[in-house]
Parts: structure tokens; C-alpha cells; sequence
């Protein structure tokens, strides 16, 4: 193998020149890339990795961003910082190809994708139109789209996320290069398809010996695919080396961090560690950070991790209902030592739900057929307990916690909240319901209206509900909530466009809390936070419940995230229940074929699979060069 | 209630400035105008103002008629005032009343859908589909006293359609936010959601159309007095005065020119300051 390096960046300083001042979007960054490698560029949101594969692509934006003096980007002996403009268009897309995040938005939706590819490939390599479609119809091939004399004729909207990203790799091998960057290139997608998009990238990458750099704030995924790590944090670059000295050995705090407070399958751990446990991150007014390491080691058996809140589950009879658990004496192997039973009525009952959409055809918008989003389910939720609902995206999961709460009207079967159907409450019990069952949402920045100010949003809840008595109780009522969530009281007066996404998710905790809930639906309430941050506000639900004795059904795609912080499981996947059970059980010992692959895709980043995985790849590397 | 970057962002936009400017300086003749007037718009200066031969006063030739004489011997001046009054009143007043109608029907639409928005919109259908001139020729037969008031009316009713649907577009967008949901889960009422959450949020796009469509106004009024729809004489408006230059343009220009300077420079200042607030509203596009 050759052992010279393909791509190599040096002291690579990006700053980007806005009206409140410079900010160093990348800082002082050197790695580099050999062929037939893949380098794992890992960071959370804002720390330059995107920033740092424009700069290699050059494709920064004009005018407000530039790339310092000292900086150097050499590409097959070319330094890319200062080649000609058409030198290096010629570049893109020829030798060096990239894949983004969305594969949906990247394709053209009126050109069926066939053309689209063989559109690329005549353009970079002047081929015929049946010569460039011969290739399409290879390369298709080669990047496992079954069928593909057929599917090139197919429109984007006909195709899945996975089959799209599958087309935009194609697109990207078609003028063979040498380098291709990912950038977020499985994020959008499920576990599933997840884990098939990253065999294929090792694949393609050892039969083309192309060098991959692949950037993602997911260390799992990491794991999974890099033969060298570089991880990246506001700007600067904390730690580079080989994955398995990385996960082994890690040597920065940040990185240690990372690495413990992902939420991972095989750990039992109640409470997440968080980055700020490991690092302490100071910037002084010329925007300089400064992030200095804590001394902090964490054991497996850490009492301030393993200790806490046991698992509530729901009563034995129960349990053998679900037949998840035939042997109760079992219970203890498969969910530890800390199990309580729930006693009494369940909080929420649902049964035999259904919820289906119509499809509308013709002039006379005759219902010819329906959308089974969720179809027939039955589950129960007992008080303090934490229900999770997990599943593919499409699973119906979504609707039935909107469903749960009134939000989507149902279309059979009942919902009962303390033995009342939420369905046909009306006046007074409706609005006690109101009161009693809160949601958090996924998107921190849909959630909150940005007209309202944050102490607004908190006191118009209390009001509807008549909680507090006048502006002065219901503003000392808000600051206590925002102190109970970790803001300060000072954040009343501020809108939502000044917090960050983990802040504004903590505004939104906040505000469900603000007319004393019994039950809250999370619905993928931490899905779009970066882990560190993710880490954090799961730490605080947990707190919460604690103290207030609350009721979660929390909704997540995510199975280790749900095996986290729920007592009960409930696997769902094409509006049907798979099974369920406790979460701990489910994971032990999955009934369902569907809940096996779902645990298996899972890019878990234990130290043991990533020394297999490299291993492998040397071995299969060897191979490939003799 | 106005976000603090998108002021800052406005502040920032030269051509919304000098917008804002013509906007103000013709609101202010608007309103001033009929004040500042030397003489009454109706008095004739037959004596005065038409030469022996039948040829006009032009501007600049006599003191105290500083812009000459209009067609019957009036005061151009005065009734280039007077006719700013009222052609800035109307646009004012039928905005107003199409942004009225618009916002009621688009937000009832969007929030609601279903049925009420399928009425709503087969109706606003139907209504762009008349030709606009027919629809105005129709009008004027049917009331044949028009005054002012129905001619607001008139405007009103030929232009709410477009704005209903760009705020149905928009609200249908912020319909479905988190935080509506999110309202809707913590039992408000409709009208509290509408009026607190859903109309805040859909302010920037209303207002930047409002402004344009004073701009329409304008045109639509002389387009209407143009064709004898308008105002009725002897009262002016810069449309109205507009159609009558038109008709002694080659011996005295500047009865077309002087109404037809304002009417642009309005049209302009408007369209520029709906920009310059489109751009704060809403920068990505």
C-alpha cells in the first residue's frame, strides 16, 4: 500500500468576518489523509468539521469567510488554498467527490435519477448518452440498487432515503475519485438503512482504494467506519490518531467525554456522565477559547452514574401477559437488581388503537384507500413510570403519541387517562386533561413561538390553567421553573432566537411543566441535540421525575436512548406493536426478528468491535493488494 | 413586536431608507396638501390663466399659479394637492380593507382547512377568474351615484383574493410549528392561538404585501379614472388628472407629466420600502 498521503491539511485556519466581529471557525487544524483510508472527522455542532471540508472543497462562502496566511491544503501534490479558480472546478467532481446529509434535497425531483447520474458522467468525461448510461446502469449495480436497468428510470420521490443516498454515492463514483468526502451522510437516515450505507462505503473504498473522509458528530458511527480519528471542538483539534488508540486510550478530556456520555446499549448506568464533567470551555471578548481538561476518570461501577432510580415495571401478572418475561424469577438477571412492580390502575390505557389516514382519488375526492399509520395497539403506561416507543421513521410511533393526547383524532379503539376516554372529554374535563398530559417536541426551534418571550410563554400556560395568581406569582413561579430546568432568572426577558438548541429544549421542558403535568410525551425531544447536550437534558428528565413523581411515554428512534431512560419498552413498526416488555428485557433477549436487527444495527463504538472491525479491515486490505 | 435584527437589518438597506422617505414625503402632500393649496382645486382663472389664443398658463410662468393652469383654467398646483388627497386617501383606505378581508379569509382558511377552507378558496377562485374590467364596468352600472366610499369598495373587493392567499400559504406553513401544537396541547382556544400565535407569526409577509399593494392602489385608482370609473369630476385625483392631460398632451405636456411624476414617484417609494421590509422580514429569500 502506498503509504503517501493523499490529503494533507496544515495549520488550516478558516475564519469567518460577520458584523459582531470574527469568529474562528476553524483553528490552526493539520491532519492528513492516506489512500484506501478513511478519517473520521468527529465534532458536535460549531466545531468547524463542516467548515473544514469546505475549505478542502473550496466552497466556503465569499466575502464573509476567508482562509489565513499560514494555512496549507495539499491534494495529490496540489495546494488547494491557492489554485486557480477553474483548476479547481476541474477538481470537484472528478477527483474529489462529495456526499451530503440530505440525500432527498440533493436530487432534482423532475429528472428521473438515471439521467441525472449519466448527466454527471457525460459532462466530466464527454461519454455518449448510451455509453454514459451503460455506466449509470454499473455503477448502480456496484452500489447495490437491485434492479438497476429499471430503477434508473425512477423519479427520486419513487425512491427511499436509503436508495437516494445509494444514487448520490453513484453520482459521486462516477468519475472515479480519488477522494470522497461525507459529510453527515447517514444522519437523516434509520439504523437499518444506517448501518447498509456504511458496509457499502467500506466496500467501495477498499475496491476503489479511495480515501474517505468522513465527517459526523455520532462517535458510534465513527466506530463503525474510520481508520483514523480526528476530533474536532469549537474550532480547534483536540485529538488525532488511529480509531482504536482513540476508543482505547483516549487522551483528551473532550474526548473522554464524548465517549461516556453516549447512552450505549450494554451499560447500566441510571445518569449520563456530560462533556462539562470533563472540560471547562472559556471565551474571553476577542472570541478566544480557551478549553481547559478536568481531571475526571469514570469507572463502570461510578456510584454518581450507577446509582439512582431503579426500573418500575409494570405488575408481574401483567408481565406474563406480555409474555416478554415468562419466568418472573428471571427478572432480576435480565433487568438487575433495582425492580419495582406498579400497583393499582394504570394511568394510561391504550387499546386496540387505531389511527388511519384516507387516500383521496379523483374529482369526487372518494376515499379509495387508507394509511394504516397506527393499527390496533394496545399498551399500558402505570404511574411514575417511563414508557419508551421506539421504531423506524413511518412506524406510527409520532401519531400515536399525538393520538395519546388529542392532538390527532383517532379513528377506532379507545385511550383512557385515569379511566377516563380521552376521545369524548369535553369542557371542564377536557382542560383538566389539558393540564395533566404535556408534550415536548424534537425541534428546538419549531417549538417555541419567537414572537414571545420566554417568560410570556411560561406565565400564558399558567394563566389558561389558572396557576398563580397575577403577573408578580406567575413571573416568581417562572424563574423557579427555569432555575428547576438549569436557566437562570434572568432568561425571562429574553427571546427563543438567544438560546441555544439545548436551551431552548429546556425552555420547552419548561414550559410542559409550568401547569403541573402528571404525564409528559417526549417526542424525539432529544433527537436533534448533540450528544454532549443530549446527555444532559436526559439527565435532567430523569432528575425530574425524581422530584415530581412524573409520567413519561417517550418517543425515540433511537433504541439506546429509549433502553436508557425507560422502565417499559414498546417496539413498533408498521403501525403494529412488535412486542414489549421491560426495556431491559427487550434488549436481552429480543422475541421479534424486527427488535434483533434494530438492537444489531445499532453502531454501538465498544472498544472490543472497533478493534475487530480494524483487524478486518487489515486483513481484507492485505488480501486486496496481493 | 418587531423582531430587533429585522430593524436592524432594514436600517441597514439604503433603497428601504430612500423608500421610506418618498413614502413619507407624498403622505405628508397628502395630508398637508389640501392645506398648503393656494386656491380651491374647482375655482376657474378663465381670465387669468387662458391666453387669448386658447393656449394654457404652463408652469413657471405665472406668479401665484406656480405650475399654470389645468385644461379649464384651474389651478394646477392646487389641484395636484387636492388630487394627491385623494388618491392617497383611497389607496390608504382600500388597503386597510383588503388587508382586512384578506387576513380574515386566509387565516380562517389556512388554520382551519377543511371545509371552510374549500369554500373560501373556490370562491376566491371564482373571483379571479372575472375579467377585473368587466367586474368594474358591472360596478359603476349597477351604483350610479359613486362616491369615493364605493370606489375604496370597489378596490377592496378586486384585490383581497391575492392577499387571502399568501397568508393562507403562511399560516398553513406556522399551522403545523411545534409550538402551535404545542398551544393546542395546553387547551387554549382557538381564537387565543390565532390571535397570539398564529397572526404574530405571519405579520412580515402581510405587511411587506400591504405595502405593495398601496403602490396597486394607486395604479388600479388612475387605471379606474382613466377609463371614467373613478372619481367623478370636478374633483381630482392624480389619476383622474392623469386621464385628462392625456387628451391636450401634445400642447401642454405637463398636464400629463406633473400627475403622472407623482404617481411613479409613489409607486416607487412604496415598491422600494416593500422590498427593503420583505429583505428584514424574511432574508433567506
Amino acid at each position: 500500500m502506498s503509504a503517501q498521503p493523499l490529503l494533507e491539511i496544515e495549520n488550516l485556519q478558516t475564519y469567518f468576518h460577520t458584523d459582531e466581529g470574527t469568529t474562528k471557525a476553524v483553528d490552526d487544524v493539520s491532519f492528513g489523509l492516506k489512500a484506501g483510508r478513511t478519517l473520521g472527522l468527529v465534532g458536535e455542532s460549531g466545531s468547524g468539521k463542516s467548515v473544514t471540508s469546505l475549505s478542502v472543497m473550496q466552497l466556503l462562502p465569499e466575502f464573509v469567510s476567508s482562509i489565513e496566511g499560514q494555512s496549507k491544503i495539499s491534494f495529490l501534490g496540489k495546494d488547494l488554498v491557492r489554485l486557480p479558480r477553474d483548476e479547481m472546478r476541474a477538481l470537484r467532481g472528478n477527483d474529489v467527490a462529495m456526499i451530503f446529509q440530505e440525500p432527498g434535497t440533493a436530487l432534482n425531483p423532475v429528472y428521473r435519477v438515471g439521467e441525472q447520474v449519466a448527466e454527471a458522467i457525460r459532462l466530466h468525461h464527454g461519454a455518449s448518452k448510451q455509453e454514459a448510461l451503460d455506466r449509470t446502469i454499473a455503477l448502480f449495480e456496484e452500489v447495490g440498487i437491485p434492479d438497476p436497468s429499471r430503477r434508473i428510470m425512477s423519479y427520486p420521490h419513487e425512491m427511499s432515503g436509503g436508495q437516494k443516498q445509494r444514487v448520490m454515492i453513484a453520482m459521486a463514483l462516477s468519475c472515479d475519485p480519488k477522494l470522497l468526502i461525507a459529510d453527515e451522510p447517514t444522519t437523516a437516515l434509520d439504523v437499518t438503512i444506517q448501518k447498509q450505507i456504511l458496509d457499502l462505503l467500506a466496500k467501495l473504498q477498499l475496491e476503489r482504494n479511495m480515501g474517505v473522509l468522513f465527517i459526523t458528530h455520532d462517535l458510534g458511527v465513527i466506530a463503525e467506519i474510520a481508520d483514523e480519528v480526528a476530533v474536532m471542538f469549537r474550532g480547534k483539534l483536540l485529538e488525532y490518531g488511529p480509531v482504536e488508540e482513540i476508543f482505547a486510550n483516549p487522551k483528551h478530556g473532550y474526548t473522554r467525554g464524548l465517549l461516556a456520555c453516549r447512552p450505549r446499549l450494554e451499560m447500566d448506568w441510571r445518569r449520563l456522565p456530560t462533556v462539562s464533567d470533563f472540560v471547562e470551555v472559556e471565551t474571553d471578548d476577542e472570541g478566544t477559547v480557551t478549553i481547559s481538561e478536568r481531571d475526571e476518570k469514570i469507572a463502570q461501577d461510578d456510584p454518581r452514574y450507577t446509582r439512582g432510580r431503579g426500573r418500575l415495571l409494570h405488575p408481574i401478572a401483567e408481565l406474563k401477559e406480555l409474555e416478554t418475561v415468562h419466568d418472573a424469577s428471571k427478572l432480576d438477571e435480565l433487568c438487575g437488581d433495582d425492580v419495582h412492580f406498579a400497583e393499582g390502575e394504570p394511568l394510561l390505557e391504550v387499546k386496540g388503537l387505531k389511527v388511519w389516514f384516507p387516500i383521496k382519488k379523483g374529482i369526487l375526492r372518494r376515499t379509495v384507500d387508507h394509511v394504516k399509520a397506527v393499527d390496533g395497539i394496545s399498551f399500558n403506561v402505570y404511574e411514575g413510570q417511563t414508557l419508551g416507543l421506539v421504531g423506524e421513521s413511518g412506524c406510527g410511533k409520532t401519531t400515536t403519541g399525538r393520538a395519546m393526547i388529542r392532538l390527532q383524532e383517532k379513528t377506532e379503539g379507545t385511550v383512557r387517562f385515569r379511566g377516563k376516554d380521552v376521545h369524548e372529554l369535553a369542557g371542564d374535563d377536557l382542560k383538566a386533561f389539558r393540564r395533566d398530559v404535556q408534550i415536548i417536541f424534537q425541534d428546538p426551534y419549531g417549538s417555541l413561538n419567537p414572537r414571545m418571550s420566554v417568560g410570556a410563554a411560561l406565565r400564558e400556560a399558567m394563566e389558561i390553567h389558572g396557576i398563580g395568581s397575577g403577573l408578580e406569582d406567575r413571573n416568581k413561579r417562572a424563574a423557579k421553573l427555569l432555575e428547576e430546568v438549569g436557566l437562570l432568572p434572568e432568561h425571562l426577558t429574553r427571546y427563543p432566537h438567544e438560546f441555544s438548541g439545548g436551551q431552548r429544549q429546556r425552555i420547552g421542558i419548561a414550559r410542559a411543566l409550568a401547569v403541573e403535568p402528571k404525564l409528559i410525551i417526549c417526542d424525539e425531544s432529544v433527537s436533534a441535540l448533540d450528544v454532549s447536550v443530549q446527555a444532559q437534558v436526559l439527565n435532567l428528565l430523569k432528575d425530574l421525575q425524581e422530584q415530581r413523581g412524573l409520567t413519561y411515554v417517550f418517543i425515540s428512534h433511537d433504541l439506546s436512548v429509549v433502553k436508557f431512560i425507560s422502565d417499559m419498552m414498546v417496539v413498533m413498526n408498521a403501525g403494529k406493536i412488535m412486542e414489549q416488555g421491560p426495556s431491559d428485557a427487550v434488549y436481552a433477549s429480543p422475541k421479534e426478528e424486527y427488535t434483533q436487527r434494530l438492537i444489531s444495527a445499532i453502531p454501538d463504538g465498544g472498544l472490543e468491535l472497533v478493534k475487530e472491525r480494524v483487524a478486518a479491515r487489515k486483513k481484507a486490505r492485505a488480501e486486496a493488494s496481493s | 413586536m418587531m423582531d430587533p435584527r429585522a430593524w436592524k437589518r432594514f436600517r441597514a438597506n439604503k433603497g428601504a431608507t430612500v423608500g421610506a422617505v418618498l413614502v413619507l414625503f407624498v403622505t405628508l402632500v397628502a395630508i398637508l396638501g389640501p392645506f398648503l393649496a393656494p386656491h380651491d382645486p374647482t375655482e376657474q382663472f378663465r381670465d387669468t390663466l387662458i391666453n387669448d389664443d386658447g393656449t394654457l398658463a404652463r408652469p413657471f410662468e405665472l406668479a401665484g399659479h406656480l405650475l399654470g393652469s389645468d385644461s379649464t383654467g384651474r389651478d394646477e398646483l392646487s389641484r395636484l394637492l387636492h388630487g394627491g388627497a385623494i388618491s392617497m386617501l383611497v389607496a390608504y383606505f382600500a388597503t386597510a380593507l383588503t388587508i382586512l378581508i384578506g387576513v380574515v379569509v386566509g387565516v380562517t382558511s389556512g388554520y382551519f382547512g377543511g371545509i371552510v377552507d374549500t369554500l373560501w378558496m373556490r370562491f376566491v377562485d371564482l373571483l379571479l377568474s372575472l375579467p377585473f374590467l368587466l367586474l368594474a364596468i358591472a360596478f359603476k352600472s349597477v351604483i350610479s351615484e359613486a362616491t369615493l366610499f364605493h370606489l375604496i369598495l370597489l378596490l377592496a373587493a378586486l384585490s383581497w383574493t391575492r392577499l387571502a392567499r399568501v397568508t393562507r400559504a403562511k399560516v398553513m406553513q406556522v399551522r403545523q410549528l411545534e409550538y402551535i401544537q404545542a398551544a393546542r396541547a395546553l387547551g387554549m382556544t382557538h381564537t387565543r392561538i390565532l390571535m397570539k400565535h398564529v397572526l404574530p407569526n405571519v405579520t412580515g409577509p402581510i405587511i411587506v404585501l400591504g405595502t405593495t399593494l398601496v403602490a396597486r392602489m394607486i395604479i388600479f385608482e388612475s387605471a379606474l379614472s382613466f377609463l371614467g370609473l373613478g372619481v367623478d369630476p370636478p374633483q381630482a385625483s392624480w389619476g383622474s388628472m392623469l386621464h385628462e392631460g392625456q387628451q391636450l398632451m401634445v400642447d401642454s405636456p405637463h398636464l400629463m407629466l406633473l400627475p403622472a411624476t407623482m404617481i411613479v414617484v409613489t409607486v416607487f417609494g412604496f415598491n422600494l420600502l416593500g422590498e427593503g421590509l420583505r429583505d428584514a422580514f424574511d432574508p433567506k429569500d
